[in-house]
């Protein structure tokens, strides 16, 4: 096993190579750090005989990152231990870079992560500019930060207010963009001109150093006493506290760390950093969003795709109705290479709902992210008509059709009459049940749900519904549709609503209930956006329009009281919908009227009258007896109460399909790692004791499910 | 008490605009202070020998005011050198802190002349400019929940209904009593002019009052932190006030503090000391108070710093004859007056720093002259001294006229 090997030329150029044998990539493991260690220490001793140093990888990826498996087992009291851990390999990077020989990284691929603090500690950097070469800090999405010099050097190499957006957004770089802001210093065209690069570079500067190992460093864009960086940190302070609530500890470390490294020498600067990387270590919101990533790489895996069927790939799609959601898919499919067909009752209409591409396109243009020559190629790719005989050629077809069981019937079966008999035929209802649905389709085993979310190509989580009947290929063939317009699939099983729909109406009903039960408009709304919610509730009750939420209980209503059952008619959630729709014509923001009100041309406020609709003495018993932590507790636990009820059911699969979906699909807060991890997180007894309470106060949606009652008493985890 | 402190004298230079251009702004902060070394001196025919100490406020003690620049004063002035000077941070409360520190050395036997006071000159060293973790540590920053202090003026126009009108009334009026207590000589033994090299006169009134305000008028007035608060820092606010919808923004330059120009001394001693040396007594140090509230909305202290000083002196409000507190915004004193019902007629009754300026470090100790001055004039016995401090800080002070 060896993780180094290293070569000289006749320039007496130095070539190390990092390749760990015993692994497909190199990783910040023990056997690097020791490795490594020895390297460096073997260079120092050589050093009067070497001209240079090139750094580059023997595998596709040039590094990546550190060991998350090791973090997530970490225990509260380990915040030191593994903060000072970090140290030995700064101490290497440190060495590497004092040499007082030149050292170049030859960045082959990828360097994320630990694999660009490597290239941090190297005096130049010259990448490849090919397609999966990016560098990056991705730390900051793990709840992480660059604990390997990443933050002390990005600040002293591009300046505090270059650094903080590549260090706080996580974002990858391609090798144009990251030599554009800084983060790499050429770009080769393939492995020998990198090599050349190198060579060359090191050949004219011999005696390299960092630049803030030179007297007199000034820190580009201005040192910490500048009045350029005193007038920018407390507005980059009130931003980040305004936009994330001081809910992601990540976030304001990096500020803090970035900052605080700029006041310091550079050995004081690492060892602040170190501190901070062990204390982001043992936070719940880092194990939250690690527990994150893990699920989504298994998701993206494939993990809830049947076996046993060759993948899949659609050549023609059909859509059915060119509304919003129609028009959304045709883009996100005609941008993913596929053919389309939309369809509406009118060509007019249909042209209208492929002009929305073109709409999008030119927003994209605008901003440089696409070219006029995708527009014209995308803009071909959609057939717009108003004839059923045209969907003839398509392998799937998705109805997005009004949300109204009759008309999905009849167009299913126009549309079947056009269709080969093996065509996937999905609705993208957001609350109807696939299997009820599936009964006007000619083969209910190829009838299945797709869940898009709003707007269509925004948003990239596509929810798929399995009917009763829908067969095992259907699902695989629909699950590798998802994947080719690169949206993220998760897979349920039917039931009213589904989950996604299902939660959110649960929290938006909670709105009601808190209305009904005295509290403030205004503080809940607020209390909501604190907990890291994207919008209130009574926000978000206006943006689907109370209308279409007072249609959509009357048809679970009918349907629950046709299979016998009984609707909670006079509770709060039906009767505030039906005052809002029938007695106060308030139907949403569409209307320009609902919870809040909307001026022309000014920003939303609360209706003024809607706390006079709200019974005096619920609103004093509110404010004597509704915490601020009931109200966040309410609106949160609601979702993860109902999100446990759909696991229990089986309308949930998995975990993981829980906690993307509702990060992706409901905003519920990143820091939470999804509505499962968040009773995790919490700690699964504490939760289930705390719902109970909430059932006791509040009332019976609280009540922890069976499921949640036997796993806080064995104390097993979602 | 073992000892019972009196003011013997209260004096303060006129306050000019704290700007280029501004009366002042040609002199030194050292010489600003030095003029009024000189005329306490002169007036008082004291042995400086006599003083133990001087203690000045000052909130940007950085650059011409860094470095002890009480002592660095009274060095370049004629008083003896056994005197010994050191500064006293307490942001806007400095002042008035300074006056307690004085009343607390000779109340506590240990010294027995001490000199208060206060100087900023915020025309040659800008407001901030001494920097301060709360601004630019972003740890610090977050956990303060750190907003510019006009934002908690708004904030407080906003949690108690005050109008952009009520607000600009509120300033109105206090130009009004500003101008008539000026015209009719109210502040005359109080302001030492200031003068230059030369013995000549380089600023002899207050600059600032403007008693042709009216509520129209500074009604088209721009609401100063209406753009930064919409963009910025209301969403800061209301992460500690949850209950607010927006923040109403109602403060301009009108209906707040003015950035001036501007010194204060004030000299304190025992009974016995004052007796040995001629002086007379004009007012005693009743009772004294610090406290701190929220520090989001910041300015909200007065209120519970004029409780507690009440408290101390086993006194109600009732009691107070003048109250006097510092016009950092209008909402500050208009909150204040509402909190503890307080008419009209019993507070700033000769107008405050929305008319005259708030030259920082300097203010208690001005404030503090002009309540010993009106309780003499109205023959009335006791004050209430006060001001709203950064960091949700709060000051009061009670003196009875003797």
């Amino acid at each position: 096993m060896s993780y180094f090997s290293s070569s000289k030329d006749a320039d007496n150029i130095v070539t190390l190579i990092m390749d760990d044998t015993s692994r497909p990539v190199n990783v910040m493991n023990q056997d690097f750090i020791e490795q490594l260690e020895a390297t460096v220490n073997q260079l120092a001793e050589e050093i009067d005989t070497v001209s240079g140093v090139i750094l580059t990888s023997g595998k596709k990826t040039f590094f990546a990152g550190g060991d998350l498996d090791e973090i997530l087992a970490l225990e509260p009291h380990q915040a030191a231990e593994y903060g000072e851990k970090g140290l030995r390999i700064k101490a290497s990077f440190r060495k590497l870079e004092t040499l007082g020989k030149p050292v170049v990284a030859a960045i082959n691929g990828a360097a994320l992560g630990g694999g660009y603090e490597v290239c941090l500690a190297t005096h130049y950097r010259v990448a490849i500019d090919q397609r999966g070469m990016v560098v990056g800090l991705p730390e900051v999405t793990l709840g992480l930060l660059p604990g390997a010099g990443g933050i002390v050097r990005l600040v002293r190499k591009v300046g505090l207010q270059a650094a903080l957006p590549i260090l706080s957004q996580g974002r990858n770089y391609p090798a144009t963009a990251a030599l554009a802001n800084g983060m790499i210093d050429a770009i080769a065209t393939d492995n020998d001109d990198m090599i050349a690069k190198a060579r060359a570079w090191i050949k004219a500067n011999p005696a390299a150093s960092q630049p803030w190992d030179v007297k007199r460093f000034q820190f580009p864009g201005g040192n910490v006493d500048s009045r350029e960086i005193l007038s920018f940190i407390p507005i980059a302070g009130a931003t980040l506290l305004n936009r994330r609530k001081g809910l992601y500890p990540a976030e304001s470390a990096i500020l803090n760390c970035a900052v605080e490294s700029m006041r310091v020498d550079f050995d004081s600067a690492s060892r602040i950093e170190s501190r901070y990387l062990g204390s982001l270590s043992v936070t719940p919101e880092a194990k939250n969003m690690i527990t994150y990533f893990f699920q989504m790489q298994k998701l993206q895996a494939g993990a809830a795709r049947p076996e046993g069927f060759e993948r899949s790939k659609i050549n023609t799609l059909g859509i059915l109705g060119a509304g919003m959601m129609g028009a959304g898919i045709a883009y996100c499919a005609a941008a993913a290479g596929i053919n389309v067909v939309l369809k509406d009752v009118s060509a007019e209409q249909a042209e209208k709902g492929k002009a929305y591409s073109a709409t999008v396109l030119d927003g994209l243009i605008k901003r440089g992210r696409a070219s006029e020559q995708s527009k014209v190629e995308i803009l071909a790719r959609i057939k717009a008509t108003a004839d059923m005989a045209d969907l003839s050629s398509c392998d799937l077809v998705v109805e997005a059709v009004f949300e109204k069981q009759a008309l999905k019937a009849t167009v299913t079966q126009q549309a079947e009459q056009h269709l080969p008999e093996h065509v996937v035929f999905a609705s993208n209802t957001s609350t109807l049940p696939i299997s009820s649905l599936a009964t006007a389709s000619r083969k209910p085993e190829n009838f299945i749900g797709l869940h898009f979310f709003s707007p269509v190509d925004k948003m990239a989580l596509v929810e798929i519904i399995c009917g009763e009947q829908t067969s095992d290929e259907t699902l695989a063939r629909s699950y590798d549709f998802v994947k080719q317009i690169r949206k993220v699939p998760i897979v349920v099983n039917d039931s009213r609503c589904f989950y996604t729909s299902r939660v959110y109406e649960v929290y938006q009903d909670e709105a009601a209930w808190l209305l009904e039960d005295g509290v403030n408009p205004v503080l809940m709304e607020n209390l909501a956006v604190q907990t890291g919610l994207p919008v209130g509730p009574l926000a978000a009750n206006d943006e689907v329009a109370q209308r279409l939420i007072f249609d959509i209980k009357n048809s679970v209503r009918a349907g629950v009281e046709a299979e016998g059952g009984s609707y909670a008619v006079d509770a709060a959630p039906y009767q505030w919908m039906k005052k809002m729709v029938e007695e106060l014509g308030r139907l949403g923001k569409a209307s320009g009227a609902g919870y809040y009100d909307y001026p022309i041309g000014a920003t939303k406020y609360i209706w003024p009258e809607l706390r006079s609709l709200q019974s005096t003495q619920a609103k004093e018993n509110a404010t004597a007896t509704i915490s601020h932590q009931d109200i966040k507790d309410r609106l949160m636990f609601c979702q993860s109460v109902e999100a446990v009820r759909c696991l229990e059911e089986n309308v949930l699969r998995s975990v993981e399909d829980c906690n993307i979906g509702s990060i992706l699909g409901l905003g519920f807060p990143a820091y939470t790692g999804g509505q499962l991890q968040f009773i995790n997180s919490y700690g699964v007894k504490a939760f289930a004791e705390r719902a109970q309470q909430l059932a006791d106060r509040f009332g019976a949606r609280f009540q922890p499910p069976k499921l949640l009652i036997d796993k806080a008493a064995t104390g097993e985890k979602f | 008490m073992p000892v019972e402190a009196f003011v013997y004298d209260a004096i303060r230079t006129p306050r000019g605009k704290g700007k280029v251009g501004g009366g002042l702004h040609e002199v030194s902060p050292i010489n600003l202070i030095v003029g009024l070394l000189e005329a306490l001196k002169e007036r008082n025919h004291l042995d400086t020998k006599q003083v133990d100490d001087v203690v000045l406020g000052c909130v940007s003690p950085v650059g011409e005011q860094g470095a002890v620049l009480p002592k660095l004063a009274l060095l370049a002035s004629s008083w003896d050198q056994s005197v010994a000077g050191q500064q006293v941070n307490r942001f806007c409360g400095s002042g008035l802190e300074t006056v307690n520190i004085a009343a607390m050395k000779v109340a506590s036997g240990w010294e027995d002349l001490v000199v208060a006071g206060g100087i900023e000159s915020m025309s040659r060293v800008t407001m901030g400019s001494d920097g301060g973790a709360w601004v630019i540590d972003p740890d610090a920053n977050a956990k303060l929940n750190y907003v510019p202090q006009g934002i908690g003026a708004d904030l407080i126009a906003t949690i108690d209904g005050f109008s952009r009108q009520d607000v600009d009334a509120f300033a109105a009026r206090s130009h009004q009593r500003a101008a008539f207590a000026r015209d009719n000589g109210y502040f005359d033994n109080q302001i030492i002019p200031v003068l230059g090299l030369n013995g000549e006169l380089i600023l002899g009134h207050d600059e600032l009052i403007r008693p042709s305000s009216t509520v129209e008028s500074l009604g088209k007035l721009k609401a100063v932190f209406k753009d930064p608060g919409e963009q910025l820092f209301d969403a800061v606010a209301k992460l500690r006030y949850p209950e607010i919808e927006a923040i109403n923004h109602v403060h301009t330059a009108g209906n707040s503090s003015g950035i001036v120009d501007g010194a204060s001394l004030v000299l304190i001693g025992s009974a016995a000391k004052g007796a040995e040396l001629g002086l007379r007594p004009r007012a005693r140090i009743v009772a004294t108070a610090v406290t701190s509230d929220e520090p989001t909305i910041m300015l909200t202290a007065p209120t519970p710093a004029a409780e507690k000083v009440l408290r101390k002196a086993g006194m109600t409000v009732a009691d107070i004859d003048i109250f006097e507190l510092n016009e950092a915004f209008a909402s500050v004193v208009m909150r204040f007056q509402k909190k503890l019902n307080i008419p009209d007629e019993k507070i700033n009754v000769n107008g405050g720093a929305i008319a005259m300026g708030h030259p920082l470090g300097a203010t208690g100790g001005m404030i503090l002259g002009t309540v010993v001055e009106e309780l003499e004039r109205r023959q009335q016995r006791f004050g209430l001294v006060t001001l709203c401090i950064g960091g949700g800080m709060g000051i009061a002070t009670i003196i009875e006229r003797v």
